[in-house]
């Protein structure tokens, strides 16, 4: 074996895993945090006012990259599902099973936030523009998904068959994007585009750009997060497991053993 | 600790560490055995010890977490098995609005009829020849055992196995059950059953596998 | 000693599903009731005006026959499951997705194909205009069968499962969404004087692509969920 496969092998050992995932987590999550930050002071103070639509468009900040991190988090989880069915690997199920609710909480940030927009914009809270509609059967995609996931007792089969609809899904979701802005040309009066004609300048792409590095990043802190729990749940009972559960419980079980 | 066998015919099922774990749980395993044509093995354990789960992986619907199933010397695909193994498991696998008979045709649609037999005989061999006509929800529990075994009985097939068989059946049930396991036997066939009790077999005694509920704390 | 053929085992797989609906041909009028029942809240809710029916006309009944479907998809692997037939058919030497493809046929016959009959009823109770009846009858005849390609599918994720109403629901919600804005969208374009060939068009292509795919994704699925 190469010294590339003998890497995976190694990586996707679920202890070992566990311990890496530990060890970068935090950091990951402070990195995202303090991006972010950045991101959106560039996005909220320093970029200038847009000459059609204000300050309002600056929720564009966090839209964007929230949509984007919706599609990519689903990919992540597609790809991992594949890998789950056809060869099995515990962390692939892990991580595909991880990546859904993130995944899912970036769309539903994606639907507020693009909500939020559209209120100062045209006045209604919800407008079935391409784009939302879209978002929202992206939602739904995940929703199943997990709830899927948590509707099988067999932990295993659970996350074959929610790989399963994962993989279904990603086929599905070109073509809800083709139908979905097929449908909103059918019916003239809702071509409105939250993107609207405003040009992006280079001031405002800076932050843009940041943004979506801070929720990349975010992401996989939280998928870390997340994978350290389901493994934890998957192999309960091996020794590994125990060995972190004791050493975690420490001193706690030397005094409470008599 | 499996017998040394002493039939020198090639072994038709064989099974090398084979072991199941659900949701991390052992349930049954490591275990080996083979099975030689010919042959009847019961494989006997308390309730929970895992047997259902057992015959489920050798009949390939259920993947093991680890071992191996060997079919005629080659390791188990779906399709191979479909060709050469009955499967009667926990339910008849009959449907409640059809007659015994029309199940039984049914079956042999499906899954095709061992030569010189035929669903009415095979209804006649299981002693039903009355109930014909009656739709099987009406039938009793052991009269539905019975048909479910004359479906096993039609399938063209070489290994049976079968999941509680004697459960339901009265004395009569019993004993035919054993006269269809010896005809089978004699006939160059095998066959894995399982029971959490004792029956007598009419002749000789089958070998017997005992399953014990796996422990807890495998090795990572 | 050989099993029998494969155009054999379909035959009796379709003819032993035929004869359990009729021998339960009673149940068979529930989806049409429940799409007469959704069709005729409509007027009540929305008032009797027959302009204001006539626009919504041709997507209530679409909604109205997904959602009868989506009840009766239910039916189709429950009772195979709960008595073992359906272990015996996976155990069968014959390709499990073409044993599923014909008892997906069966069930579109005895449970979509009613409704599409009932349509001009559900349709002129909304005052459809005539001229757009075709394009409903030609739109629901492609997009029925593809719904229940679908909904197999998510049916096979789900068998089992005690109340998996709303899980089935939610999943094959996103994969439907598609089928009924081509289905309706054809309706409304028709209804609007615009050309209404390209999305029945789409539907067929779906529907091709499904009767070849899903019938091969409803097999890996069941694996799944009896494993």
């Amino acid at each position: 074996m190469n010294a590339l496969t003998l890497w995976f092998h190694k990586i996707g050992s679920p202890p070992t895993f566990y311990r890496i995932a530990g060890a970068f987590a935090p950091w990951l999550f402070g990195v995202a945090l303090v991006l972010g930050a950045i991101a959106l002071y560039g996005g909220l103070v320093m970029a200038p006012r847009d000459y059609q639509q204000g300050d309002a468009y600056r929720i564009i900040f966090v839209h964007v990259p929230c949509a984007w991190m919706g599609l990519f988090a689903y990919a992540f989880m597609a790809v991992n599902a594949f890998i789950a069915l056809v060869w099995r690997i515990k962390l692939s199920e892990i991580l595909a099973m991880a990546s859904a609710p993130v995944g899912a909480a970036f769309t539903f940030v994606t639907l507020v936030t693009g909500s939020i927009w559209g209120k100062p914009m045209w006045g209604t809270w919800w407008t079935w523009d391409a784009r939302l509609t879209s978002e929202l059967v992206l939602l739904f995609l995940y929703l199943g998904v997990i709830g899927l996931y948590h509707a099988i007792e067999d932990r295993r089969q659970a996350a074959r068959a929610a790989s399963f609809l994962a993989l279904i899904g990603i086929v599905n979701v070109p073509i809800v994007h083709f139908s979905v802005n097929w449908w909103n040309t059918l019916h003239q009066g809702q071509t409105v585009r939250l993107m609207g004609e405003s040009h992006i300048t280079g001031a405002m792409v800076w932050p843009l750009l940041l943004m979506a590095l801070a929720t990349h990043i975010w992401f996989f802190a939280s998928v870390f997060a997340r994978s350290r729990v389901g493994l934890l749940e998957l192999e309960g009972g091996k020794d590994w497991a125990r060995e972190v559960a004791l050493a975690d419980a420490g001193d706690a079980m030397v005094t409470s053993h008599v | 600790m499996p017998e040394i066998d002493v039939h020198d015919r090639p072994a038709l099922l064989e099974a090398r560490r084979l072991a199941y774990a659900r949701n991390d749980e052992p349930i049954f395993g490591p275990l080996d055995f083979v099975l030689h044509a010919g042959e009847v093995v019961l494989i006997e354990g308390d309730n929970g010890a895992g047997k259902t789960t057992l015959l489920r992986v050798l009949s390939g619907l259920l993947e093991p977490t680890s071992g191996a199933v060997l079919l005629d010397g080659e390791p188990l695909t779906l399709t191979k098995l479909s060709h050469q193994v009955a499967l009667l498991g926990h339910q008849p696998g009959l449907k409640g609005d059809l007659t015994a008979l029309e199940n039984l045709r049914f079956a042999a649609g499906l899954g095709g009829v061992r030569a010189g037999i035929s669903p009415a005989t095979a209804l006649a061999g299981i002693g039903l020849e009355g109930f014909a006509d009656v739709p099987t929800r009406q039938l009793s529990a052991g009269q539905k055992k019975r048909v479910a075994l004359a479906r096993v009985l039609l399938a063209p097939v070489g290994l049976w196995l079968l999941d509680e068989p004697y459960a339901n059946l009265d004395l009569e049930g019993i004993k035919l059950v054993n006269r269809l396991l010896e005809l089978h036997a004699r006939r160059g066939g095998a066959a894995l059953i399982t029971s959490h009790g004792a029956y007598a077999f009419t002749s000789g005694t089958p070998r017997r596998i005992p399953l014990r509920p796996a422990t807890a704390g495998a090795p990572a | 000693m050989k099993p029998g053929s494969t155009f054999g085992a379909c035959a009796a797989l379709v003819r032993r599903d035929l004869t359990l609906i009729w021998r339960r041909r009673g149940d068979a009028l529930n989806p049409i009731l429940f799409a007469l029942i959704v069709v005729a809240l409509f007027p009540f809710a929305l008032g009797p005006e027959p302009d204001n029916l006539r626009r919504i006309a041709a997507g209530v009944v679409f909604v109205a026959l997904l959602l009868s479907g989506l009840l009766a998809l239910d039916t189709l692997f429950r009772g195979d499951y709960e008595d073992g037939s359906l272990e015996q058919l996976v155990l069968s030497p014959h390709p499990l997705a073409l044993l599923l493809a014909c008892k997906i046929a069966v069930h579109w016959l005895t449970t979509a194909l009613p409704l599409l009959l009932v349509a001009p009823l559900l349709a002129e109770m909304l005052n459809l205009p005539h001229a757009v009846l075709p394009v409903l009858l030609a739109a629901l005849a492609l997009a029925t069968p593809l719904l229940s390609l679908i909904g197999a599918v998510c049916v096979a994720l789900t068998v089992g499962m005690r109340r998996s109403g709303m899980l089935l629901a939610l999943l094959v919600l996103p994969l439907y969404v598609p089928v009924l804005i081509f289905g309706a969208g054809a309706c409304n374009a028709a209804q609007a004087g615009l050309a209404f060939l390209a999305p029945l068009l789409w539907l067929g292509a779906g529907l091709v692509l499904a009767i070849v795919l899903a019938p091969l994704a409803c097999a890996a699925a069941l694996k799944i969920s009896l494993s």
